[in-house]
């Protein structure tokens, strides 16, 4: 199935495309060193994550693996338009959809070896990221939380659990069981990307 | 049965109920301008007025004088009236299902007013400064301070349409067409003009605060509908303010000329916004002084009612929105002040607030039921009838309206339903009620007509809208309230996200509300916490205060739930952090090992004294004091603990089991839990086998439960092991599970009993805790103040 709900209209493409070319100082192609220079980023505790994001491509293609050296527009924009709002009217199985591919894109941040399963190491390592700034009481506390996250995900999605068992990591289907209380379709977007205009251009599809 | 028994309670109650107004209602009587509850007439006080003395009168053994007591005399008694019938009401369950308490107080304030009027007296009406200056505040301060700031920034340019657009127009609509039905309607009712019929309707289009947090308070509806109502209702005020000022002035005039309008839009943008910066500028003074009030912790609330008050008193003066004064202040001020500020500080607020308002709104009620029997009263049936009929109509075309404009920009539109439910619960209140009390008869010389009309809208809106619109929900099935379990999960990605947005609005070189909000936060973060917030506080993270609530959270509610001397049988056993852990090879042990038998054992006992327990629900709800971690006795035992010396914790490692520290050498190895008089509970030792933690650790890096027996102190207790370390790091914990999960927030500025700890310091590694049972009366007391939030 595609992600025919993220289609994204020809107005923002062209604004998106006019930065990709700023971004990439009119090149054809970005690089992580054109996303580092964006200035605002600098104090962004994850934007090593996120721009990694972008050239993982499991984000742009069906079962890609591994990561890019450099990206073309058509996967900026696809990665663009896992932020898009859903549409006021569709269907339940159509907003489960949506909810479902923007999760995989967080997993996907998460899960950085890519084996299916965001283990306590990553997990460890996200809660070291967000708390990065914080200096010392940070570093000390992020094993800490990511423990008792760990923890609760285990408990929630596998339930009560023997001492010699063992909880690998967590897994897609259990990370979109803990997330469900947030509402990842609609606070996960970016409102430059949700002007409605008539004409849609459909993307390539993950 | 059930039925005799309440039927026997609200038997005694009314009993009661009638014995005090009986003692009252000799005393009252008012006259119109005065009071209420100062009351003109009393008994005449014989035996003190003695005439000029012939002869020596014997000494006046028991005397009476009455004047003298009873201004408090009678505030008292009202006030005891109102808290006596709030008692009441649930004490009959099924009555205050059906009908919300704010009818159920109206209903009583009619029979007192009637009973009063019955004893010959003029019953007191609900003056308009008693309501404005002592009434008001104390429910406004309540709603500003806890208001949900994520959910109120999120819709506020929805709220913000409703307020100013809905009020406005609902004033039009309903001044404009009412003028229309006065000038047909002939003989009585022509001589009312049209800025006199604009004025009535600006007073009576906006929603009030007070009606509405009484009556959605008890239907528990989804939050975003509530922020959208009670936001509306807040932030009218300053329309309302301006309309009634501006056609208040200009009716003596007669006409209003374009250039009133231009200044009306002026002085609305003064109002509303110099509101906010006066309410902001005590926020800061507020939070600012809170940081120096470590060493006077008794006078804390009192700051933040007192800069609160001058907020909104301040406002007035200068004629701006007191009300949005309030919100700004108590808003702004609170996430500095709770850092702060001791536990119990934080929970006199919380209590006195809550108990104010409370009150407060019982009050109101019950004086508009009062006043409404009191009253001047000018019925015509056009006028009120035309009234109520526009009233409503405005409401819902305005709503209806105003939602087909707002969502074109909203990502989670309205439904009708959702529409529905705003426009239904427009409610008014009080507030109009002052506001046309407050009108000079002589400009306005239809005023008790208006008094009247209001008076029925109200009761109206708050009778027929607020009795029904409980079922209502339930037919339409809204959306209620969500019991959503706050995890730390969830915090984590919330904050995630807020980041990654953050990022990708930089990628895209737009700078939206995420970006904004980013920056702001920064600028928190990096200059104004620093200034306001005392100490090492200032530096912790929303994520780590966030874990650091969580986990007391946590600890309290099993020591609530669990009992240590009932051991459940079967105890659901859930993850530890063994679980969790990946395998290590086994270690080379210094020491003998537990047998395993021994170690299962230990296992078992663990696993069967801890339940799981689920965090509660935290709900905005203003009249639920939902158990606070940072309730007084708990807080201090954790201090106490803090506090115990010693403690060698040697961890020792089991291969992916819980560990458990030796016991201090000097201290007898007994390890026990128990419930100690009501206050902590806690884990399970095994009352008969000391040996079983008799192990020596190793340092090793998986994370431990440490269960600390004995302190050579107190023999018979066991104490919470204190985690504090050199460098200040933080002890942690793990969910529950097969440990025991609890964290004594350890401060993170040096303390007195630091040096006590310095032989934890071998232990950089994380650490569990294990929580035990008090150390009964024998631990010192200890400077219990400790900022709020650790």
């Amino acid at each position: 199935m595609g992600l025919e709900q993220n289609e994204v209209s020809l107005e923002q493409i062209a604004i998106l495309h006019n930065r990709f070319k700023q971004l990439s100082q009119n090149e054809e192609t970005l690089r992580r060193d054109d996303l580092k220079t964006i200035q605002d980023l600098e104090s962004n505790p994850i934007r090593y994550q996120i721009i990694e994001a972008f050239f993982d491509r499991r984000n742009f293609q069906k079962d890609g693996v591994g990561s890019v050296e450099e990206i073309g527009f058509e996967e900026f924009l696809t990665v663009m338009s896992y932020f898009r709002a859903p549409a006021h009217h569709i269907t339940e199985e159509q907003r489960e959809e949506i909810r479902r591919a923007k999760l995989r894109f967080l997993f996907n941040m998460h899960d950085t070896d890519n084996d299916g399963t965001i283990t306590l190491e990553e997990y460890r390592h996200v809660v070291e990221e967000l708390l990065s700034r914080s200096g010392a009481l940070g570093r000390e506390t992020a094993k800490g939380i990511a423990d008792a996250a760990m923890l609760e995900v285990a408990s929630i999605s596998v339930g009560p659990m023997a001492p010699d068992e063992f909880y690998e990591g967590i897994t897609f289907e259990h990370f979109l069981k803990i997330l469900k209380g947030i509402e990842i379709e609609t606070r996960m977007h970016i409102r430059f990307l949700n002007m409605d205009t008539a004409v849609f251009c459909k993307q390539h599809s993950v | 049965m059930k039925l005799n028994e309440s039927v026997m309670e609200l038997k005694m109650f009314l009993l009661v109920l009638g014995l005090l107004v009986g003692t009252g209602s000799p005393d009252m009587g008012s006259s119109q301008g005065k009071c209420s509850e100062s009351l003109v007439q009393g008994p005449q006080t014989q035996e003190n007025r003695t005439h000029t003395t012939h002869s020596k009168k014997p000494f006046p053994v028991l005397s009476f004088g009455y004047d003298y007591v009873r201004l408090p005399f009678e505030i008292s008694l009202w006030v005891l009236l109102a808290s006596l019938m709030k008692l009441g009401f649930h004490l009959m369950p099924r009555l205050s299902s059906i009908v919300p308490e704010s009818c159920l107080l109206i209903v009583v304030g009619l029979l007192v007013g009637g009973l009063i009027k019955l004893v010959g007296e003029a019953p007191p009406v609900l003056e308009s400064n008693i309501f404005f200056l002592y009434l008001l505040p104390p429910i406004i301060l309540d709603a500003g301070y806890f208001l949900p700031i994520r959910q109120f920034t999120e819709n506020l340019g929805t709220i913000l349409m409703f307020a100013v657009v809905g009020t406005l127009w609902n004033a039009f609509f309903v001044g404009g067409l009412l003028y229309g039905v006065c000038q047909l309607e002939g003989h009585r009712l022509v001589t009312v003009d049209l800025l006199s019929c604009l004025l009535f309707g600006s007073i009576i289009s906006a929603v009030d605060p007070v009606a509405v947090l009484a009556v959605f308070e008890e239907i528990h509806i989804n939050e975003l509908l509530h922020i959208l109502v009670f936001g509306e209702s807040l932030l009218n005020d300053a329309v309302t303010v301006v309309l009634y000022h501006l056609f208040e002035e200009f009716s003596s005039v007669g006409t209003i000329t374009v250039t009133d309008v231009l200044l009306g839009i002026v002085c609305f943008l003064v109002v509303s916004l110099g509101g906010i910066v006066v309410g902001a500028i005590y926020g800061i003074l507020a939070a600012f002084t809170s940081r120096f009030t470590s060493h006077t912790r008794v006078i804390e609330p009192l700051f933040v009612f007192l800069y609160s008050y001058m907020a909104y008193l301040s406002a007035e003066v200068f004629h701006l929105s007191g009300i949005m004064a309030l919100i700004a202040c108590g808003a702004v001020m609170r996430p500095y002040v709770e850092a702060n500020i001791s536990h119990k500080s934080h929970t006199t607020i919380k209590y006195f607030l809550k108990m104010w308002s409370s009150v407060s709104d019982t009050l109101i009620f019950i004086f508009l039921g009062v006043s409404t029997v009191a009253g001047p009263h000018e019925w015509n049936w056009i006028f009120v009838v035309a009234t109520l009929i526009f009233c409503l109509v405005a409401r819902v075309l305005g709503v209806v309206g105003l939602t087909f404009v707002i969502n074109k920009f909203r990502i989670v539109k309205l439904t009708s339903k959702d529409q529905f439910i705003i426009a239904y619960g427009g409610l008014r209140g009080a507030i109009a009620f002052s506001l046309v009390y407050l009108l000079n008869t002589d400009h306005f010389p239809k005023r008790n007509m208006f008094l009247t009309a209001i008076i029925t809208v109200i009761f109206f809106t708050v009778f027929v809208q607020g009795m029904t619109i409980r079922p209502l929900v339930d037919l339409l099935a809204v959306k209620k309230k969500q019991e959503t379990k706050r995890s730390i999960n969830e915090e984590i990605h919330t904050q995630f996200l807020d980041h990654l947005l953050t990022g990708i609005e930089d990628i895209c070189g737009h700078y939206g509300h995420h970006h904004w909000k980013d920056k702001l936060n920064r600028f928190n973060k990096k200059y104004v916490k620093k200034c306001l917030i005392a100490g090492e506080r200032s530096k912790e993270p929303q994520l780590i205060a966030f874990y650091h609530k969580m986990e007391m959270k946590q600890a309290i509610e099993l020591v609530e739930s669990g009992g240590g001397s009932k051991l459940p049988s079967a105890m659901p056993s859930t993850v530890s952090m063994q679980n969790i852990q990946p395998k290590k090879p086994p270690q080379d042990r210094a020491l003998p090992q537990l047998s395993k038998a021994r170690e299962e054992e230990i296992r078992k006992i663990l696993r069967t004294n801890l339940q799981r327990t689920r965090q509660r629900l935290r709900s905005y709800n203003r009249h639920t004091l939902i158990a606070d971690p940072y309730e007084d006795g708990w807080n201090e035992i954790l201090i106490k603990r803090k506090k115990m010396k010693e403690l060698e914790k040697k961890i020792s490692q089991m291969n992916n089991y819980l560990t458990v520290p030796a016991p201090p050498p000097d201290s007898p190895t007994i390890a026990r839990a128990r419930l100690a008089s009501g206050e902590m509970l806690l884990i399970a030792s095994s009352p008969t086998d000391p040996q079983a933690w008799g192990l020596k650790s190793a340092t090793e890096s998986i994370p431990s439960i440490k269960v600390d027996l004995a302190s050579p102190q107190s023999p018979e207790s066991v104490n919470i092991v204190d985690e504090i370390g050199m460098k200040g790091s933080q002890p942690k914990v793990s969910e529950e599970g097969g440990g025991l999960t609890m964290k004594v927030p350890s401060p993170t500025k040096p303390r007195k009993d630091q040096t006590t700890d310095e032989d934890n310091d071998k232990e950089p590694q994380q650490r569990l805790m294990r929580c035990l049972s008090d150390p009964g009366p024998a631990a010192e007391e200890e400077d219990e103040d400790e900022p709020f939030l650790h």
